[in-house]
């Protein structure tokens, strides 16, 4: 067996300090810590699914939900991960400028997703405290705009790197990946949220 | 380009004593700064458990009164799981091990590995200082509702702060390890030759990222209840307190293998070094470890028998804990298998793995008993149940922590600890847990309830039998403690290598280098190749 490598021999080579040569496995970072991240919300669904199994609401309790509001809030989101995925694309090809103008377009179509969940907020006719379909209903779509406004914040970053020297362009771009990858989960997150709050 | 490893960056960190106090990216010195940490919430959780079972040794609540006795058994929990045994078992050992284990010179993101430690000392200050600002939460480890409701509100939002805490340093900790096992392999090593402790990590990392997140969205909520008094667990506003306990343990029993399964990797990489044999089994090892993970995560409600779960969630939950049994009954036995007929020294580091394997088979044994409802309904909240879980918990993973530092201190300095005292800190540590916690089994069958400072008269000379072992396992870390601060300074030179070990950490210098290998890291792939390879 000459599968030792002594620790003796291992002494000449000294200083010859070798670079393993590891390929990027930061984005397999960020998909971990998405996978934890979906796991929290999957804890919060799962308690949201039984509470409505098992709990009925007090007779008169409020759970009237407005979903013209909502479905246009998906269509925002769903067609805000095909503007990243642009922006992203052109990057690649070295349209620096092109880039910038869709991370706009996704951000603007984020801040506009979050400014109806506002207005719904504002004119359901229940509070947090309200019963308990309604304190779910608040934390589960809070925790996600929560995502959402996080969302918004990385893409304006990334925006603003991606300037004409800036850190991220067509050869560096992680930071365009790991928020592309980001929003990306923040949507999906979303048409389950939808599905089972609006439409369920 | 921020968390990319670079096998450079470390040259630039501080050499000296201080960089354990400082926030250093070198996956050895965080491995000690977790250890040395844990290691001191051990003597506090210890001194907690020193009160508690003063308070045992008479009926009456005499010592502490109620609320307060509430408040230390909530915190003994509290941060002998969360501060003590979570962060060593994995964290500790976790750190120093696997780059080396993987032939790395780091972690994959050694400075989110830095960041999770650097989240552990202001949560124990914390859960703590809670203590001293309107007292400590009541509700146990568990906090279950409406409990957790009722009683004080400020020490329980506190304590739900801390292990978020926690929690999050935990999770980061788990996606580093999956990285660095499943990325950061010495290229041309595979799966299958990565020494048994990766596999446990990568198993208990597995855990750690699918249910602590779980953990940390049902404290949201029970903290929305307590602050923003919301109803979700509270029955009297329409809520419901066993959803609760699904979330929970949904995480919490998880969180047992979270603390043994690295145990249990620990214990494979001492028995064959000091047994002179390659490990026995080393494909079933791993696929015992890899079904432990997947039924782990589908028996949570075998905590919930008396929580009014239908029948056939009892059944359920019966059969998928019963089947447990099956992998680690298959561990239990490669491991005796792997002593069968070998050359053994008996030295404290396998006196403590030796004696693991004798308490883990007794509080699996009890384990396997709880998992069936008949005899579960008879003893829940029982003593039983306290006694099973140190079997697990202290008479299974302390034990090989214990194991561990003995095996791998000459590497983490560069000398041996005193064998003398290690004998004595064993025979003090093994005869006090015994006594300690077997007659809790007779307590519990018995029916005291835990978790209650009065008990029935009948119960006191077990109880007082029990007391005395606590006495004796607290007299026990003396020599221990003297031990390793005589043995860094006075304790006898161990040379590189003084096990004639095989895996790769013993390959490189005692303690090694700032990047692990002088050269380029060594390929080993038989880590177990006793009697096979001539040890360097
Ligand atoms: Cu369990």
């Amino acid at each position: 067996m000459t599968s030792l490598i002594p620790p003796s021999t291992a002494e000449h080579e000294a200083g010859a300090v070798l670079e393993e040569g590891h390929g990027d496995f930061r984005l397999f970072g960020l998909a971990l810590f998405l996978v934890a991240d979906g796991m929290t919300f999957a804890g919060l669904f799962a308690a949201y699914l039984t509470f409505r199994a098992v709990n009925p609401l007090p007779e008169g309790g409020i759970y009237e939900l407005e979903l013209l509001l909502p479905t246009l809030n998906t269509v925002l989101l769903v067609s805000s991960s095909f503007t990243f995925h642009r922006a992203a694309r052109q990057l690649r090809l070295g349209e620096g400028a092109g880039c910038r103008r869709w991370l706009l377009i996704t951000a603007a179509l984020g801040a506009a997703f979050l400014a109806s969940q506002m207005r719904e907020y504002f004119t359901l006719p229940f509070g947090l405290t309200s019963n308990l379909f309604a304190s779910t209903f608040y934390v589960l779509t809070g925790f996600h705009g929560l995502h959402v406004f996080l969302g918004v914040m990385l893409i304006l970053i990334v925006w603003w790197q991606a300037r004409a020297g800036g850190s991220i362009n067509s050869q560096q771009h992680f930071g365009l990946e790991a928020a592309e990858l980001y929003w990306h989960f923040v949507d999906g997150i979303w048409v389950v949220l939808y599905g089972i709050i609006y439409l369920l | 380009m921020a968390n990319s490893i670079s096998p450079h960056a470390t040259h630039l960190q501080p050499q000296g004593w201080w960089r354990y106090f400082g926030f250093s990216i070198d996956h050895k010195v965080i491995g000690i700064q977790y250890l040395v940490t844990g290691f001191f919430f051990y003597l506090v959780g210890g001194v907690l458990a020193g009160m508690i079972r003063t308070e045992l040794a008479t009926p009456i609540s005499d010592y502490l009164s109620r609320e307060a006795y509430n408040e230390i058994l909530t915190m003994h929990g509290t941060v002998m799981i969360f501060l003590w045994i979570v962060p060593v078992v994995n964290g500790a050992f976790g750190n120093y091990l696997v780059p080396f284990y993987v032939g790395a010179r780091d972690m994959a993101f050694p400075r989110l590995n830095a960041v999770a430690f650097w989240m552990i000392p202001p949560a124990g200050i914390l859960l703590i200082g809670s203590y001293f600002i309107g007292g400590a939460a009541q509700s146990g480890w568990t906090a279950y509702p409406p409990l957790s409701l009722t009683t004080p509100a400020t020490g329980q939002v506190v304590w739900i702060l801390s292990v978020l805490l926690l929690g999050g340093s935990s999770i980061l900790g788990g996606i580093n390890f999956i990285a660095t096992i499943l990325k950061l392999r010495r290229p041309g090593l595979k799966l299958m030759q990565l020494p048994m402790y990766c596999w446990a990590m990568l198993g208990t990392s597995i855990l750690v990222v699918l249910s602590t997140p779980v953990l940390a969205g049902t404290l949201i909520l029970l903290a929305f209840d307590i602050v923003a008094h919301t109803g979700f667990f509270n029955p009297v506003q329409g809520g419901n307190a066993v959803v609760y306990q699904h979330l929970f343990w949904f995480y919490s029993h998880p969180a047992v293998y979270i603390m043994v399964l690295p145990a249990f990797g620990l214990v494979s990489e001492i028995l064959p070094v000091h047994a002179r044999k390659p490990l026995f089994g080393y494909t079933t090892m791993v696929y015992s470890i890899l079904a432990i993970v997947f039924l782990g995560l589908i028996v949570w409600a075998h905590h919930m028998f008396t929580s009014g779960t239908p029948p056939w969630m009892r059944l359920f939950f019966t059969i998928a804990t019963s089947f447990i049994a099956v992998p680690t009954g298959i561990k239990f036995f490669n491991w005796l298998a792997t002593l069968w007929g070998g050359k053994i020294a008996l030295n404290s580091a396998m006196l403590f793995s030796c004696a693991f394997i004798l308490n883990f088979v007794l509080g699996g044994i009890t384990g396997v008993a709880l998992a069936q409802v008949p005899f579960d309904i008879h003893v829940h909240d029982t003593y039983f149940v306290v006694a099973h879980f140190h079997y697990i918990v202290y008479g299974g993973t302390v034990f090989v922590i214990f194991a561990s530092v003995y095996h791998w201190y000459p590497k983490f300095t560069g000398r041996l600890l005193n064998e003398p005292l290690g004998t004595l800190h064993f025979v003090l540590t093994f005869i006090g847990f015994n006594l300690c916690f077997g007659p809790q089994h007779w307590l519990g069958i018995n029916g005291m309830p835990r978790r209650v400072s009065e008990y029935d008269p009948q119960f006191t000379l077990m109880n007082q039998v029990s007391s005395a072992g606590a006495l004796l396992m607290a007299i026990s870390t003396l020599p221990f403690l003297f031990n390793v601060i005589y043995s860094a300074f006075r304790g006898e030179l161990a040379g590189d290598n003084p096990w004639r070990a095989l895996t790769p950490e013993w390959l490189t210098s005692s303690p090694p280098p700032v990047e692990n290998w002088h050269g380029p890291a060594p390929h080993v792939e038989h880590p177990y190749g006793y009697g096979m390879v001539d040890p360097a």
